[in-house]
């Protein structure tokens, strides 16, 4: 990225290492969130924000790169926001089907119709 | 109904089906207005039975607003989310029952969606007469403070479009 100025560089390095990172600590509460119901949160998380800094850089890169509004990115931001959530609901239902254990001390109770 | 008549149930779907389509294709070309129009028109009569009603908002401003607000509580809410992964205590979880007082299905489903893109929360399920929304909450100290600052922030202007 040599003809690319400075700010620029460093507004994309910034959105990539924070993507990283909250990817990271999306994988980090798959292992260290006690039941299936909690350990659900972590990556439809992961997703919005992690995935969302990875996308806004890389629409940056290639909109200063190519000079054109990279389009492409808007599009994944999209199918992802609206499929994350349907995947979290229907492995949510699949687990009060199953009965899935919780944590002690949640509150309130999953249904059963 | 004229746009009914030239066979496009739901106008809107089919603009946002083309309008999607150019944007795949990468660049505006004969070839993918051809193509946008044709999905732009099967897409709709295909799926037209999935819709019972067809959806219809009233005030389509207020949804700029709302996108606003949770793209702003996604952000907020994730750094929360990270930080209760990394501090070593317990999450206190627990199951919501949260009273719908919206009746549109389209207005439910875009509730639902919204509760579990904001971190901390999952819609778990629907009762099904539709009047209750089960939420999985990751950590809450108050449901009742959780039922009010949902229904303020992300009901209530969806009341507004749908109802």
């Amino acid at each position: 990225m040599e003809n690319l100025p400075f700010v620029a560089e460093l507004v994309i390095s910034f959105l990539l290492v924070s993507g990283g990172f909250f990817s990271l600590v999306g994988a980090l509460g798959l292992t260290r969130l006690p039941d299936f119901y909690a350990r659900l949160h972590g990556p439809t998380k992961a997703t919005t924000l992690g995935v969302g800094s990875v996308v806004i850089a890389s629409m940056v890169y290639f909109t200063l790169k190519t000079g054109e509004v990279a389009i492409a990115e808007v599009l994944i931001t999209l199918f992802l926001f609206l499929t994350a959530p349907v995947s979290a609901n229907i492995l949510a239902k699949a687990a009060m089907h199953q009965q899935v254990d919780c944590m002690k001390g949640t509150r309130g109770q999953p249904w059963s119709q | 109904m004229t746009a009914e008549r030239l066979g496009f149930p739901q106008p809107w779907l089919s603009v946002a089906l083309f309008i999607v389509w150019q944007f795949l294709a990468d660049g505006v070309t004969g070839a993918s207005v051809v193509m946008g129009l044709i999905l732009a028109i099967v897409i709709p009569l295909i799926t037209r039975q999935f819709w019972p009603d067809s959806p219809h908002m009233k005030k389509p401003w207020v949804l700029a607003r709302y996108l606003v607000v949770v793209l702003y509580d996604i952000v907020v809410a994730s750094v929360t989310v990270t930080i209760l992964i990394l501090s070593p205590r317990q999450p206190r979880s627990a199951f919501v029952s949260y009273p719908l007082k919206l009746e549109h299905p389209l207005g439910i489903t875009i509730l639902a969606s919204t509760i579990s893109l904001t971190p901390g929360t999952v819609s778990a399920d629907v009762s099904d007469d539709g009047t209750l929304l089960l939420i999985h909450a990751l950590d809450v100290d108050d449901d009742a403070e959780l039922i009010r600052s949902i229904h303020q922030r992300y009901e209530k202007p969806l009341l507004e479009m749908f109802q």
